[in-house]
């Protein structure tokens, strides 16, 4: 029974993947190597193609690792196992929000995660930038121009007309211009 | 986006066909992950469709954080309810699945090579480019819509030290334990002021 082992090893992934993709991918590598499903290769090949796709991380992988091993109903069962944990989570969070919201103690905790939050936003913002100005290659630092370019283009657009105009553009057009832009320039 | 005239007298079915519409656009540009994510949130449901209100947006990327399973899913689902009870989570949530999917399934059935592609992997260095900006964004919106106050200021300046060391130095520090410590702070912090205003209560009415 591939199938169930599939949504069992993904329900494990979606059960315990906290922090986003980054730190779910640990996680998958265990899960996808212990039961022998892929060779190491192939798996950083997929998880490579599941940062280039759009959509959550995770679900990428489990579909692409589910057709790998079983097919399209193999995708289906990985992907179910993924997103049921965090829909029910949410769920009963959702349903009960407001009342417990009012506690004391929620609302403590949340007056310390907002802030702290925000940081974690900025610092991660700041240093995905810098990751793609500088790059390593053959272990020295390199500078790139044409990143420079791009970045200064999709900041412009995204910006002066938000903060200063208060007129926000869609991020959906930021996306779609820096791809155009990443074919021109690059 | 055109809609019938038998959606319009509907309300549940309207605000259904917009909850799918916007999600699975969300589903279809989100790339890079969950904070990129919080921009295009932003944009649709604060901005755009007015769903939720800032202090919801910030209630809910902090509990999306905080709950397994990726944030964006944890989004939709949270929205949806709000929106339309269980079946608008379960729309909303299903709509931002569709895009990915459908995508993962095509290159893996028909298109191997997809990494290879010269242009495909062009547009993706600019569309990188493009994440962080959105990122950086989300963060700036949410900056300006918080409480100036010593408290809040410093954790998050902290985080933000803490985590950007983090990264430049690859401490592999996770974003979990650094919300599982502020939240610890904040426990701690708020609690002793209140037992604080609560004995100054106290002595009030004695002295009375």
């Amino acid at each position: 029974m591939i199938y169930l082992h599939l949504f069992l090893g993904f329900l494990k992934v979606g059960c315990f993947a906290f922090g986003g993709a980054y730190g779910a991918i640990p996680l998958i590598r265990d899960v996808v190597l212990s039961n022998g499903w892929l060779s190491d290769d192939k798996l950083t090949y997929i998880i490579a193609v599941s940062e280039s796709t759009p959509g959550p991380i995770m679900l990428n992988v489990a579909s692409y690792v589910g057709i790998e091993q079983a097919g399209l109903l193999g995708a289906v069962a990985a992907t179910l196992a993924v997103v049921l944990p965090s829909f029910f989570i949410i769920l009963l969070i959702t349903a009960s929000f407001s009342h417990i919201l009012k506690t004391f103690t929620v609302q403590s905790v949340l007056k310390g995660l907002k802030p702290s939050i925000i940081g974690i936003i900025c610092a991660t913002g700041i240093y995905m930038i810098e990751q793609r100005l500088f790059y390593t290659e053959a272990a020295q630092e390199a500078f790139s121009l044409k990143a420079l370019i791009i970045t200064i283009i999709a900041a412009g657009v995204m910006f002066v007309p938000k903060h200063l105009f208060k007129k926000p553009v869609s991020p959906f057009i930021v996306i779609v211009l820096s791809a155009i832009l990443g074919i021109i320039i690059f | 986006m055109t809609i019938n005239t038998d959606f319009k007298n509907h309300p549940t079915l309207k605000i259904l066909t917009s909850l799918f519409i916007e999600f699975f656009k969300v589903g279809l540009f989100t790339f890079g992950g969950g904070y990129a994510m919080i921009a295009m949130i932003t944009h649709i449901c604060v901005e755009k469709r007015k769903w939720i209100s800032h202090d919801d947006m910030m209630n809910v990327a902090v509990i999306a954080e905080s709950t397994p399973g990726p944030m964006a899913l944890n989004c939709a689902t949270f929205v949806g309810y709000r929106q339309a009870g269980f079946t608008g989570s379960l729309i909303a949530t299903i709509a931002m699945v569709i895009p990915s999917f459908v995508i993962i399934c095509f290159i893996a059935f028909f298109c191997e090579q997809f990494l290879e592609i010269q242009w495909i992997s062009n547009a993706f260095k600019g569309i990188k480019i493009a994440v962080g900006i959105l990122i950086l964004d989300a963060g700036i919106t949410m900056i300006k819509k918080m409480h100036k106050k010593a408290f809040p200021l410093s954790i998050m300046i902290c985080s933000f030290l803490v985590m950007l060391l983090s990264y430049i130095f690859a401490w592999h520090l996770s974003s979990v334990m650094l919300l599982v410590i502020s939240a610890f702070i904040a426990l701690v912090f708020f609690g002793s002021k209140k037992k604080k205003s609560n004995a100054n209560t106290t002595r009030e009415e004695q002295n009375r």
